[in-house]
């Protein structure tokens, strides 16, 4: 069994322009060691499938279950301790916690998903991303790309299996955007970790050697990007 | 709390100027306290400091002191009432006096006062002008002042014990000679007891004869309550029926003293809507803040702390702001109050000033949980649609 299963999911908002059909009939099965692109224009509805996954948000119809846990029938309580235990958010705006530093935003991570190792596993995450030397900067002192290293570490630190990146890049100029991509990419190596990355990017899609195509709320192609995956230092945008 | 404690040295301007707002009213309520214990010591502390349970006034006068008169029948028969140890009459009136240290003089004002109705310039020259409540008890009834310097009360004798505060503040000694104005009497002081006011003036104990003279001309075997030192097995009400009086509690008595309604029911407003003022005052601070924070709640609950987290956390912020704050502004109100002049009507006692800060600090914890339901609708989302936790 896959480590995160969707079966005919589908996501509509009911708003006073009418009914907006976010996702319809989405089928997906991600493995532990895969690192996946999720690919499509603005408003294709990929920001709502990583909502669905990181149990932020409901379909309203169809199934999902991760690490064997169906999201769908789970408790308020149980979608909080999923959240805390099973999945980690890389957002484009970084959002670190302005008044915490690097490391005590890596280490609430640790502490937040209930590891008792959690300062020496903040301290290795923060070294692991390059950032041992600004361990107690605050994240207004530290650049773009220092802050989403630094909620990198914090995703990793927690130790959850399912990574979910929304643009992770967005926000970044192109080097640093590249450093960001690798680091996201090593983490699915060992095999334990599935990594998700959201992005609309054609070109940032060749990375991954899977890659989900969304249009319109439907899923249009899912497999190797043409020409294959490339590694991360060679793409070009 | 590990939030929370990051966030108070991250925002250390925006609590410190809510702290200083919640340490001025901390300072305020020390003050306020402080007067009203004080207004109130120098109002009744005669009567409070009574070694009686319950006061007896007579039956029409409305527990008033100044309408009150009770008789020798009364207090002998309230002695046999049931549960009842002791009772003893107490005199109470105003008076005007000058205290003389020269017998002479005094003897000379006397005879004045008798002939003319008052003493001359001339012959009070010298001699203190002082505003007493004459307290008249049987010595060496339980009611009797214990004497700190001097002599106690006697019985066939015209020596008064005076309250400390006469001794300090207008210099009387033992030895000295009160004449009361008008009535012409003069009284030996024969001895100082503690601190002893009432009506804001200081009291002077004199045997119950001697109050009767100087009350009526002549000994009349009455007296203004009396002091009733009782158990549980007491029941005023039976007593009362019987002998046509009204029986209540020796705190409940303090009402009957003229003005102590109206000082303490003014100052208890004020103390009330500081309390409000700096509920609401909390509440709106937190209320914005909280709004402040709700891209941060939201991640943190995208993060998967549970509100009951979060609440926690905001609540235990309030509370190291509040405790912090309130006993900062206590210090500086206890530092105040030291500082205050003596003859001003200010006592600061422990159980007020604490009880004034823990009621600051529960009326703000109160102001502090309006957020908790906007804490609670945050959702999670918001983190990832746009919500930035660095925008504050
Ligand atoms: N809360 C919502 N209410 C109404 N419509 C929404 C809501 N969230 C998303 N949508 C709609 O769903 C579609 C997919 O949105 P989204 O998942 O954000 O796209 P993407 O991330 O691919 O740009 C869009 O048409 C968007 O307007
Ligand atoms: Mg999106």
């Amino acid at each position: 069994m896959s480590l995160i299963s969707l079966a005919g999911v589908g996501r509509s908002f009911d708003t006073v322009a009418g009914r907006v059909v976010a996702l319809a009939g989405v089928d997906l099965e991600v493995d532990a060691g895969d690192l996946a692109v999720l690919l499509g224009p603005s408003g294709s509805g990929k920001t709502t499938l990583l909502n669905l996954i990181g149990a932020l948000d409901q379909p309203t119809e169809g199934r999902i279950e991760v690490g064997g846990r169906d999201l769908t029938t789970a408790s308020r309580r149980e979608l909080f301790a999923y959240r805390r235990e099973t999945v980690s958010f890389v957002f484009q705006t970084f959002n670190l916690f302005p008044g915490l530093t690097a490391l005590e935003n890596v280490r609430f991570g640790a502490d937040v998903a209930g590891r008792p190792d959690a300062a020496e596993e903040a301290h290795a995450m923060l070294e692991r991303v390059g950032l041992a030397d600004r361990a107690s900067h605050f994240p207004a002192q530290l650049s773009g790309g220092e802050q989403q290293r630094v909620a990198i570490a914090r995703a990793l630190a927690t130790g959850n299996r399912v990574v979910l990146a929304d643009e992770p890049t967005g926000e970044l100029d192109y080097r640093t955007g590249i450093g960001i991509l690798e680091l996201l990419a090593e983490q699915s190596a060992d095999g334990r970790r599935a990594v998700l990355i959201v992005t609309h990017n054609r070109e940032i899609a060749r990375m991954a050697d899977r890659v989900v195509e969304l249009q319109g709320g439907r899923v249009v192609r899912d497999g190797a990007p043409d020409g294959g995956a490339v590694p991360v230092a060679s793409l070009r945008w | 709390m590990f939030i929370a404690l990051r966030d108070l040295r991250f925002a250390r301007g925006r609590f410190a100027l809510m702290g200083a707002v919640v340490a001025l009213v901390a300072l305020l309520m020390v003050l306020l306290t402080g007067l009203a214990t004080g207004l109130a010591d120098d109002n009744v502390s005669a009567i409070a400091d009574l070694p009686a349970t319950h006061l007896a006034f007579s039956a029409e006068s409305g527990v008033k002191f100044n309408q009150s008169t009770v008789t020798a029948d009364q207090w002998q028969a309230l002695r046999s009432v049931p549960g009842v140890a002791d009772a003893a009459p107490v005199g109470n009136s105003l008076f005007n006096g000058h205290v003389y240290a020269d017998h002479a003089q005094a003897d000379k004002a006397r005879t004045e006062v008798l002939a003319n109705g008052k003493a001359t310039s001339a012959d009070t020259a010298g001699a203190p002008a002082v505003d007493l409540a004459l307290f008249g008890v049987e010595p060496g009834s339980f009611v009797a002042p214990v004497q700190t310097a001097g002599e106690r009360l006697a019985a066939g004798s015209d020596g008064v014990v005076v309250s400390d505060d006469l001794a300090r503040k207008k210099g009387v000694k033992v030895g000295d000679v009160l004449v009361l104005d008008r009535v012409g009497l003069e009284l030996p002081v024969v001895g100082i007891t503690r601190k002893a006011n009432f009506g804001h003036v200081p009291v002077v104990f004199a045997p119950l004869q001697v109050w009767q003279k100087a009350t009526f001309g002549s000994t009349r075997a009455v007296a203004t309550f009396v002091a009733v030192r009782a158990d549980d097995a007491f029941v005023p009400a039976t007593a009362d029926q019987a002998q046509r009086l009204t029986t209540v509690t020796r705190t409940a008595a303090f009402d009957g003293s003229p003005g102590y309604k109206e000082e303490t029911g003014t100052l208890v407003m004020i103390e009330g809507f500081l309390y409000v003022i700096a509920g609401m005052l909390v509440a709106a601070f937190f209320t914005v803040w909280t709004i402040q924070r709700t891209a941060e709640i939201g991640l943190l609950k995208a993060l998967g702390a549970r509100t009951g987290y979060v609440v926690r956390d905001a609540i235990g912020q309030a509370a190291i702001v509040l405790v912090g704050a309130t006993a900062l502004g206590l210090g500086l109100g206890l530092g105040l109050g030291a500082a205050m002049p003596g003859n001003a009507p200010f006592a600061l006692k422990p159980v007020p000033v604490l009880g004034a800060g823990a009621l600051l600090v529960v009326m703000g914890l109160l102001g502090s949980a309006v957020s908790i339901r906007r804490i609670a609708k945050i959702d999670p989302l918001i983190a990832l649609t746009g919500g930035n936790a660095g925008a504050r």
